[in-house]
């Protein structure tokens, strides 16, 4: 029989004192694919990920993880998991193959199978010439790799990694990524949170977007960015330009509102489908006399999605400040 | 079985540090040989001891210091390995829940082992020397270990149930006075009324004078409980204080998953 790889969490709850960390959570994640879990500090992604490993208990709800209940099949769920959580969780005085070797005996392989084991990862993470350094001595990339391959020592059904690369610089991100790329092409499901809205999109195949402890939308990174309306042109003005009175004139001319950057002396229009809202503001500014200095046709991005799915549901939170809405 | 196999894994970790680290542990052995030569050179001459030599008196002393010591160890390693996510990683892994605590029993009852053992030996070096029976050494020896298990307790309830640095550090400044508060420099006899009242219901009094009765050294107690019962306490102390401390760790760690 196959093994089930798949994810599916119903109405999940915890509390934490006053705090709802996980408020109603639901969520499904497809077998094989990679599943971005994205929010704002505090949003409960690490309550959800710590209660679907099984460490934290759950105050209600139903959770299955790669056909295992959480709740009441919690060995047969550590068996299928690979977990790579906020911090490197590696022993910093052992060398890399130690600590793979230990793990790996700690999974129930026997010593040699599990030297063989450690062998094979360390070599396919470009780890074997540091393997036997203290990991003390590694990079915060090289850690992390080290960390990532003590969680697929028995090659896991669902990998989880909680914000895998907060605190790394962009290098050792992209190693990350590549890294959980190939894992997932393997076949291996990936759930894994992330602050950074760039991650998501190119990471993930769906994304869900988490909100005080409950997924406020969840869909594929460009229907995400379809539900925010249309694509975005963005004009760039001669320093020379004032932004106002362009914006108003351009905005009259296509009978819609700018965005106004002042900082990158930018105009952004949400236009209604891709090439012919370009070709409205070409001729819009034509008709102005207005001579742009550059002009982007783009997709909304997921900061764009985010602040206005999470607008939507929490009141109080200010619209970015930076930036003004000018109506016409 | 899963459990004893896994915790005997995660004891080697501890064992492994050794040879990697191994300026640690001998430091932390040097600390303790240095205390020896301190109290037993430099005070002996001035410390009245009816029965026989300071030294005789302080060796034993000191190796009942030495155990208690052992719960700074303890504390610090299991609030580490919360801080740094490996308890965590040992939580989400298919091993029996015992695994993390008796893997820790295993490293830190094997380094007392040891730290007894140079201890032993730095004693007879100086002077000390056994005078008892080796049946009541080797029971002395046990006692000893006793004490040590049941403070283990205490450390793997106190990592694990808080989990900061502030901790560690309570327990490094705190043991120092409970430490000294005790019949292992000094008789209680010497003592204030109160003082001494105070100090002869501390543990490490307790295992001290038992294990001077057992290898046959002076105990400075000449009556009271201590002369009296010394034995008794020195096994009774470690049980009571495992029978509080190691379900208080169990439910500690169960309290991760809250």
């Amino acid at each position: 029989m196959a093994r089930d790889h798949s994810l599916t969490a119903r109405d999940l709850r915890k509390r934490y004192g006053d705090l709802d960390a996980l408020n109603g959570f639901d969520l499904d994640v497809e077998a094989g694919t990679i599943h971005g879990l994205l929010g704002p500090n505090g949003a409960g992604k690490s309550t959800a990920v710590r209660a679907l490993t099984t460490l934290v208990d759950l105050d209600g709800g139903t959770a299955t993880v790669a056909g295992h209940d959480v709740r009441t099949e919690p060995h047969a769920v550590r068996r299928s998991i690979g977990l790579v959580g906020q911090h490197a969780a590696v022993d910093e005085i052992l060398g890399g193959r130690q600590n793979l070797v230990m793990f790996g005996r700690l999974f129930g392989l026997a010593k040699a199978a599990a030297r063989a084991r450690a062998d094979e990862l360390l070599d396919s993470f470009d780890l074997t010439a540091a393997a036997d350094r203290p990991v003390s001595t590694y990079s915060g990339g090289m850690r992390r790799r080290l960390d990532i391959a003590a969680s697929l020592i028995l090659a896991p059904a669902v990998l989880f990694l909680d914000e895998p690369t907060t605190g790394l610089d962009p290098r050792a991100r992209n190693e990350v990524w590549n890294t959980v790329r190939e894992i997932a092409a393997r076949g291996t499901t990936v759930l894994l949170t992330t602050q950074y809205l760039d991650e998501a999109d190119q990471m993930a195949d769906r994304i869900s977007v988490m909100n005080h402890g409950r997924v406020i939308a969840s869909d594929t990174p460009n229907a995400l960015k379809r539900q925010l309306g249309g694509d975005r042109v963005v004009v760039t003005l001669p320093r020379a330009e004032p932004l106002g009175p362009a914006a108003e004139r351009l905005g009259t001319a296509v009978g819609g509102t700018a965005l106004v950057d002042a900082e990158t002396h930018t105009l952004t229009f949400e236009v209604g489908a891709g090439v012919v809202g370009l070709a409205e503001i070409v001729r819009a500014l034509d008709a102005t006399g207005i001579g742009p200095e550059d002009l982007l046709l783009r997709r909304p991005t997921l900061d764009e999605v985010f602040l206005s799915l999470t607008n939507a549901t929490s009141s109080g939170t200010a619209p970015a400040a930076d930036k003004e809405v000018v109506r016409r | 079985m899963n459990t004893l196999r896994s915790g005997w894994i995660i004891t080697q970790r501890d064992l492994l540090h050794w040879v990697r680290q191994p300026w640690t542990p001998i430091f932390s052995l040097l600390f303790s040989v240095v205390l020896l030569l301190m109290f037993g050179l430099l005070f002996g001459g001035a410390i009245d001891i009816p029965g026989g030599g300071y030294v005789d008196f302080l060796l034993p002393g000191m190796l009942a210091l030495t155990m208690m010591f052992g719960l700074e160890t303890t504390t610090s390693a299991m609030a580490n390995d919360a801080k740094k996510g490996i308890t965590d990683r040992f939580r989400s892994m298919p091993i029996g829940s015992a695994s993390v605590a008796l893997g820790r029993v295993g490293a830190d009852m094997a380094n007392s082992a040891v730290e007894l053992a140079v201890l032993i030996g730095g004693g007879l070096l100086i002077g000390w020397r056994i005078t008892g029976d080796l049946g009541s050494a080797a029971l002395a020896v046990l006692l000893l270990l006793a004490l040590r298990f049941a403070l283990l307790w205490v450390g793997v309830y106190l990592g694990l149930a808080f989990k900061g640095d502030s901790t560690t550090m309570a327990v490094q400044t705190l043991i120092w006075p409970v430490g000294f508060l005790s019949t292992v420099f000094v008789s209680a006899e010497t003592m204030p009324g109160w003082l001494a009242a105070v100090t002869v219901w501390n543990p490490v009094s307790a295992t001290a004078t038992a294990v001077r009765e057992l290898f046959g050294n002076p105990t400075g107690a000449t009556s009271g409980i201590l002369a009296d019962h010394a034995v008794v306490l020195a096994v009774a102390w470690p049980v009571l204080i495992t029978a509080v401390f190691l379900p208080l760790s169990a439910h500690a760690y169960r309290r991760l998953r809250a």
